[in-house]
């Protein structure tokens, strides 16, 4: 048995950093607009589709796709926020969790009745040569992945502590108003930050899809997971997101090992409803005020 | 139950009314089989208005409770072989528990708002994986009840007729009950910590209490709608009644009806299965679309309909002096 | 009727209440004074139970009421108010009242009969049927008033309740204090207008950086240098002394 947990903890944090990926869009959207978007997960799901698509018709690889899909999405995740879910929640927090979870409805039916519920992969043969790591083999797909999302978190903590964008969203996060009175187009901030989230999460989709599979129900898998992530690494940070992710990643990977595939995941919802109980503000967090 | 702000909330409710009896003379079978689905769906909305519209806790898993409800009874006519009745009791009993566990928790380190609605969607979670994964109840298969009709097995599959009379009962209690509370002292207590939590200790309100008071309540009601699922379709699996669309129709419902109201949830069911119904025919029953439309009304709801339908019907024709939001 | 002892709170590195002690004898109205941020808000919500003190003792009628769920105190006949007033909005003044009324009296009728009855003693008895949320601000401070009065509460604590009001609106709420007073109950008040604390208390304290500076008569207090340098500034002082001689 101890021979098979090294793998399981190295492909853990392999999948743990996916998870933090996209944790990562959802902690800055929640961060700054000290929102819950549900539908995250949906966004997650379309990008896969999107990836998928592009691969299948086209004959795009995936890694390829990279810079067609994270800019379309990071345009939708602008237009989302500011045509859709600032204007219909008026304001207040619980309809903006409402408005985002009709949304993820919209998003997972409407892909259900497009696309059926078949499970779609892209085959992309390299995806899944190993690596040797620790004397455990990795599909390759994962490592990348894997060294994709360090990569991505060090450059979004760059942008937000090294440019002047950065500090405009740092500024509306932590005040509102007074960024207003600055000058700061603060609806316009939160529609940035929100493409940002919803362009990590498409960065994510297009790493995932070699070594996953889509359906329009892959986005709720995810969304709890996120949930969790994002919580677990205290609401808004992003270091504490990708810690969390990682841990969450191995997490899995252990409850797979020990109580079967079927209730491998158990260890996640399990792990946030402590979190939430116990340590509402994070493992890394202080309390809230 | 019966006093009304206005002209618009008793025309809206003699509507519901008029259709519910005129469900008897319509001499297509169809309707009638709709309105059960709807009937049946309209007791778990009314759980989670329980909480969500009085108590102002939104959850986004009621289905821990409908689910646990459902299970409860199928595994003990199922694994143990307990008596129909007695097991739909022990439904009820286990969703109040379910509840009222989740509440304790929950309440018991101060989750709120946004936070609480994700703790119920991932109790719902973690009850289905578990169902989906031991054999007591059923694992992948789910559940299945012989088919026996009869009233000491509450299975009337064979008489839609009584089963939409007892329905109709059961979806009537349950109001009952809910305009009992609202004209409680509970019902103000609740109320009371869903405008302001501080004022409301301050008062002399044991406000832990009253929240989780709430949750069993709902719960039971929650229990209940999965028990009345269970006899319905004599089968159940994990994935559709721990499932999330019944979270979501739970909270639907009662927003667009009005949430907090007595009638709100029913009104809210009804409405919006009648436009599923209709766009399942319009569409030539593709799957899944009702689901966006319920979505997009409820955006419509929350933007423009801040008290739902009710809501919007005390504002016509204003009966009085009495500007509040009764019935 | 309270006694508060040595009560110290600290907030990370704050020092929000030190070894601040006060008493309130039945059938008394007392005053607690102090600049913003002196601690007295602080003072309030650990007498009433929302906040634990790091040390300290409160007591009332003799029992040790320390820590208890505020609830509880409440229960015991002592109420707090709020500084921002919040009726609950979804109800008439009616009901709001008789959130505080169900204390004591558990059937609707009862609490809806006792809600009418105090809101008329209150003067808003053509208000009762209208939604809280309609109220103006001097109508949320008799809410208050009147929320706290009908739990049975025998010892009210009023956070600010002048705050906000024009002086003809002040002068009212200072007749219907003493009219309750009158009737036999006690109030700790934290206040700001001068004016309706040297009119109403016989006894204030004055708090600065959360220790207790000064006690006595308005009066006395006025002419404390300590509480004049602390609180009131020169121009208030003579303002007041005015006030004193009129």
């Amino acid at each position: 048995m101890s021979s098979l947990i090294l793998p399981a903890v190295l492909n853990g944090l392999t999948m743990g950093a996916v998870y933090a990926l996209i944790a990562l869009g959802l902690t800055l959207i929640y961060g700054v607009l000290h929102i819950i978007n549900f539908a995250h997960g949906s966004l997650l799901m379309l990008g896969l589709y999107a990836a998928y698509f592009l691969f299948h018709f086209w004959g795009i690889d995936p890694y390829l796709a990279i810079v067609i899909v994270v800019p379309a999405f990071f345009a939708l995740g602008y237009v989302l926020q500011r045509g859709i879910i600032a204007p219909m929640s008026a304001g207040s927090e619980q309809n903006v969790l409402l408005v985002t979870l009709a949304l993820s409805l919209v998003i997972d039916n409407l892909a259900l009745y497009f696309w059926t519920s078949n499970t779609r992969t892209a085959d992309i043969a390299y995806a899944y040569d190993t690596v040797e790591v620790l004397g455990a083999y990795l599909t390759l797909g994962r490592v990348i992945a894997f060294f994709a999302a360090l990569l991505v978190a060090g450059l979004m903590w760059l942008f937000m502590t090294r440019t002047r964008t950065g500090a405009a969203i740092r500024a509306v996060a932590i005040e509102k108003r007074g960024a207003e009175i600055v000058g700061i187009d603060v609806g316009h901030t939160y529609a940035l930050c929100f493409g940002i989230g919803t362009a990590c999460v498409a960065l994510a989709a297009c790493l995932l899809l070699p070594t996953f599979y889509v359906t329009p129900q892959v986005g709720y898998t995810f969304v709890l997971v996120a949930f969790t992530t994002v919580v677990m690494g205290g609401m808004g940070s992003l270091p504490g997101a990708l810690v969390a992710g990682l841990l969450l990643g191995v997490i899995e990977a252990l409850g797979g090992l020990f109580l079967g595939e079927s209730l491998g995941q158990l260890g996640i919802f399990v792990a946030f409803i402590l979190t939430l109980l116990f340590r509402p503000a994070g493992l890394l967090g202080r309390r809230p005020t | 139950m019966m006093r009304f702000a206005s002209l618009g909330q008793a025309a809206l409710v003699a509507l519901v009314v008029v259709y519910l009896l005129a469900v008897y003379l319509l001499p297509s079978q169809v309707w009638m089989g709709f309105t059960i689905n709807a009937l049946a769906m309209s007791i778990v909305a009314l759980s989670w208005n329980i909480t969500g519209g009085f108590g102002g806790m939104a959850s986004f898993g009621h289905a821990a409770m409908y689910g646990t409800g459902a299970y409860a009874s199928a595994v003990l006519q199922v694994q143990f072989g307990v008596n129909a009745w007695v097991a739909f009791a022990a439904g009820i009993a286990a969703g109040a528990l379910m509840g009222a566990f989740i509440g304790a928790l929950a309440f018991r380190y101060g989750v709120k708002g946004s936070y609480f609605a994700l703790v119920t969607l991932a109790f719902a979670e973690v009850l289905r994986i578990c169902a989906s994964a031991f054999e007591i109840t059923g694992a992948g298969r789910g559940l299945q009840l012989t088919l026996q009709p009869g009233v000491a097995t509450l299975q009337f599959n064979n008489d839609r007729v009584l089963t939409y009379t007892l329905l109709l009962g059961i979806v009537a209690l349950v109001m009952a009950l809910t305009a009992w509370l609202k004209y409680s002292r509970f019902g103000a207590y609740l109320v009371a910590v869903r405008e302001n939590e501080d004022a409301a200790r301050a008062l002399g309100i044991d406000t832990y209490r009253v929240k989780v008071t709430a949750m069993a309540i709902s719960g039971a009601f929650g229990g209940l709608a999965g028990a009345v699922y269970l006899q319905l379709w004599l089968f159940i699996d994990s994935s559709v009644v721990y499932g999330v669309s019944i979270s979501v129709t739970a909270l639907i419902g009662p927003i667009i009806g009005g949430a907090g109201t007595v009638w709100g949830p029913l009104v809210g069911t009804l409405g919006l299965h009648l436009l599923g119904e209709g766009a399942k025919t319009a569409l030539h029953g593709a799957p899944g679309l009702n689901f966006v439309l319920y979505a997009l009304v409820l955006i419509a709801a929350l933007r423009f309909l801040p008290q739902g339908l009710m809501g919007l019907a005390a504002r016509i024709g204003v009966l009085g002096r009495k500007g509040g939001d009764d019935a | 009727m309270l006694e508060v002892r040595n009560l110290t709170k600290r907030f990370g590195g704050l020092l929000a209440l030190s070894d601040a002690s006060l008493d309130v004898p039945e059938g008394a109205i007392v005053g607690l004074l102090g600049p913003n941020g002196a601690g007295k808000t602080t003072c309030f919500t650990i007498i009433a139970g929302f906040t634990r003190a790091d040390s300290g003792s409160v007591r009332l009628d003799g029992q040790d009421i320390t820590g208890l769920p505020p609830h509880r105190i409440c229960g015991l006949g002592m109420v707090r108010t709020f500084q921002i007033v919040q009726p609950f909005a979804g109800l008439t003044v009616q009901e709001n009242i008789a959130v505080g009324a169900y204390l004591r009296h558990e059937s609707r009728r009862e609490a809806l009969a006792e809600a009418r009855r105090i809101g008329q003693r209150l003067g808003m008895g053509a208000l009762l049927d209208r939604p809280a949320a309609s109220l103006t601000i001097a109508g949320r401070k008799r809410l208050e008033i009147a929320r706290a009065l009908a739990t049975g509460a025998r010892l009210l604590l009023l956070d600010e309740v002048m705050a906000g009001l024009i002086p003809t609106e002040v002068t009212e709420i200072v007749g219907i204090i003493r009219q309750i007073r009158d009737e036999g109950h006690t109030f700790l008040m934290i206040e700001h207008v001068m004016q309706a604390v040297m009119s109403l208390a016989e006894t204030a304290y004055v708090l600065n950086y959360g220790k207790m500076i000064a006690q006595g008569t308005p009066q006395q207090l006025v002419r404390d240098p300590a509480v004049v340098e602390a609180y009131l500034g020169h121009g208030a002082a003579a303002r007041l002394q005015e006030a004193a001689h009129a």
